[in-house]
């Protein structure tokens, strides 16, 4: 915490017609850190998400990337940033194998031609510092990937492009305990590696397994962001579910804290 | 060979290996794909042979070098059509107006040459491009307004076999009397010209193969055992010399005569299925068709203008259409008002399909509609030689497509099932 927040967003508004999603919501994500984002739903996780990665524009609130000052009016803006996002679909195509998908639309090019080799050993890199070993084989199509592996395709695929912010969307919703262990393993390894990750996760299990710090979102406003040690599991259920924790002195507006 | 298990697992894929070590091994992972429900080609090459010895067996004029070229310059339209098919069926669209569309082209041709006294090439050009503008209006038509290739396709159908009454005018024909244009499949490649193309074509094909192989070899990627490498290539090398030398025989019916060579049409088909499999397995294009047919969300989301390329396959595959329609009139030597109607297009996507090419989006390659082509081009060419009234051949056909596409759909469902 030491060091300058990586991507900060401060005072986000968001209405879609009448209805207003996040009111002067505050997110900070610090690189070499798990920033888990926890809430009901409905409390707005989603549209957050979709606001840090440019799909919907902000109506009011700065943006902040490196401590600089942004426009992000698009997902090119965010991905040119270095800003990646893996949606809980996954958007891999079955028909593919892991490396086509993992440099699907940015494919490395010879003249015209597909440069495989490069793209190959690429891939190979990546998963290895990632320290994935579940994959048979880099050519293998998608549609022979266990649900963890998908996964982990796409989470390794985030990590190709020397992304520098990761956002995971509950990366862990569908998947058995031992998929899940794996995938956190990685979630952490990612976050090791420097990237400033968000997880999005409905399990508190998760959350406290491999989070640094919870930001936690009440009807579209910050209930708490705090470091995860000085919290407990009850408490951030309480902070969910009611937007406050009698027993938790950290849970005001962190716009207070600051 | 251990350097590159040692590298793998250095690079930390405990399962990880880059090439099946052995002949044997590559040949189990083969059968257990093919059992896993991902055939391919490999019911169509069966197929073929199956038909072969049938027909082969039932009338000796089948297996005749006359019969052979016969064959080829009537699986030509056919095959060219399916390749334009296959582009679309990789996207999981159809294209209903694909045999008509090819009508009205040659429809264009034909009347620029025979009225307006036009240059061949010019001709071609306005037929190429009348394909093109369809195909970009029916694209347009898909991915602009959403409604389903089907229907957009089909009203085509309809109205496109009105424009080409139209143009040739009710019950008449065009003849095709131009020399090049006949020569699509009425010219022979001289004997020494064949045999020479074969062994470029074959030495080509080997020093690709081979260079490739050992780029991959040295960086330590994935590969397959050498020996499959030059099964390949020997594959290749006795299908190549056995048409070429087949083809080379004196074919004339009447001593006296000489009819010999590689028909011009074969040369057109083989650097059709060149351009095309290179465009749909080595450019970023044909990777992007793919990502489009398997999941056109991921594919939006990775970046790819998933209108453009829905709408520029369209125009490609009209455009092949438009090719195809051309080589049908140099077969006919003229263009009807049935032109690219019938059962043009029914013949042209169970080439594609029997070649297995998926109906579902995202399996197919340009040389499922060579070999589809060439079943479907020997039924009505067997049958016909058997005296067999032609509605057995509708028939057979018919019966064929659906076989082909109950293989797709069974294959698909154990694909998914076996996770392949």
């Amino acid at each position: 915490m030491s060091t300058t927040p990586l991507l900060e967003m401060r005072g986000i508004n968001k209405s879609f017609g009448v209805v207003h999603v996040l009111h002067d919501v505050d997110l900070t994500i610090y690189p070499g850190q798990v920033t888990a984002l926890v809430g009901d739903n409905g409390a707005g996780k989603s549209t957050l998400v979709k606001a840090v990665a440019g799909i919907y524009p902000l109506d009011s609130g700065e943006y902040l990337f490196d401590g600089k000052p942004v426009d992000v009016h698009g997902p090119k803006d965010a991905s040119a940033l270095g800003i990646e996002v893996v949606y809980q679909d996954l958007a891999l195509c079955e028909n593919l194998d892991i490396v086509e998908n993992m440099f699907l639309g940015r494919e490395v090019k010879k003249g015209p031609v597909l440069d495989e080799t490069t793209m190959e050993s690429k891939a190979r890199e990546v998963l290895k510092s990632l320290s994935v070993r579940t994959v048979k084989s880099v050519r293998q199509s998608v549609s022979s990937l266990s649900g963890g592996q998908r996964q982990t395709v796409a989470i390794a695929k985030a990590a190709l492009w020397n992304s520098k912010v990761v956002l995971l969307d509950e990366p862990t919703a569908a998947l058995g305990v031992a998929q899940t262990r794996q995938v956190l393993d990685l979630v952490r390894r990612l976050a090791d590696s420097g990237v400033g990750v968000l997880l999005i996760s409905h399990n508190l299990t998760d959350v406290f397994e491999v989070a640094d710090r919870i930001t936690a979102l009440y009807l579209g406003r910050v209930a708490a962001d705090v470091a995860t040690q000085d919290v407990t599991s009850r408490q951030v259920v309480e902070l969910i579910t009611t937007g406050t924790s009698t027993d938790f002195d950290g849970a005001t507006a962190p716009s207070a804290k600051a | 060979m251990t350097d590159i298990i040692s590298d793998a697992e250095e690079a930390g894929f405990a399962n990880d290996r880059t090439q099946s070590n052995t002949l044997g091994e590559a040949v189990q992972a083969y059968v257990r794909r093919v059992r896993g429900g991902d055939m391919g080609a490999l019911p169509a090459i069966l197929g073929l042979v199956v038909l072969f010895i049938v027909f082969g067996l039932a009338n000796d004029r089948f297996i005749s070098a006359l019969n052979m070229a016969n064959l080829i310059t009537q699986a030509g339209a056919i095959i060219v059509l399916a390749m334009g098919l296959v582009l679309v069926l990789l996207l999981g669209d159809i294209d209903l107006s694909a045999g008509v569309t090819g009508g009205v082209s040659a429809a264009v041709m034909g009347l620029a040459i025979a009225k307006h006294d036009l240059p061949w090439t010019v001709a071609v050009i306005g037929a190429l491009l009348t394909g093109a503008v369809i195909g970009l209006v029916i694209g347009v038509l898909v991915s602009k307004l959403g409604i389903p290739s089907f229907v957009v396709t089909l009203a085509f159908f309809l109205g496109l076999q009105g424009v080409l009454l139209k143009l040739i005018g009710d019950g008449g024909s065009v003849r095709v009397d131009q020399e090049v244009i006949k020569g699509i499949t009425k010219s022979n490649v001289p004997v020494t010209w064949g045999w020479i193309l074969a062994v470029v074509v074959i030495a080509a094909f080997a020093a690709l193969a081979l260079r490739a192989h050992r780029i991959k070899v040295t960086k330590g990627l994935q590969h397959q055992p050498m020996a499959v490498i030059v099964a390949q290539i020997i594959a290749l090398a006795v299908v190549v010399l056995g048409v070429t030398y087949v083809l080379n025989l004196n074919r004339a019916p009447n001593p006296g005569f000489t009819i010999e060579g590689i028909p011009y049409v074969l040369l057109l088909v083989i650097a059709l299925l060149i351009l095309w499999t290179f465009i749909l397995g080595r450019t970023s294009y044909g990777r992007h068709v793919y990502a489009v047919g398997g999941n056109p969300e991921a594919a939006r989301r990775a970046g790819i203008n998933v209108d453009r390329i829905r709408v520029s396959v369209f125009v490609f595959g009209s455009s092949m259409a438009a090719l195809s329609g051309v080589i049908a009139a140099s077969n006919l030597g003229k263009v009807s008002t049935s032109s690219g109607g019938g059962n043009t297009l029914l013949y042209a996507v169970g080439a594609a399909v029997i070649g297995g090419t998926s109906l579902f989006g995202g399996k197919g390659k340009a040389s499922n509609a060579v070999i589809g082509g060439l079943v479907i081009a020997t039924i009505a060419n067997g049958l016909g030689l058997l005296d067999q009234a032609s509605y057995i051949n509708f028939i057979v056909t018919g019966g064929v497509l659906l076989l082909a596409a109950s293989v797709d759909a069974i294959s698909r469902r154990r694909r998914s099932a076996s996770g392949l």
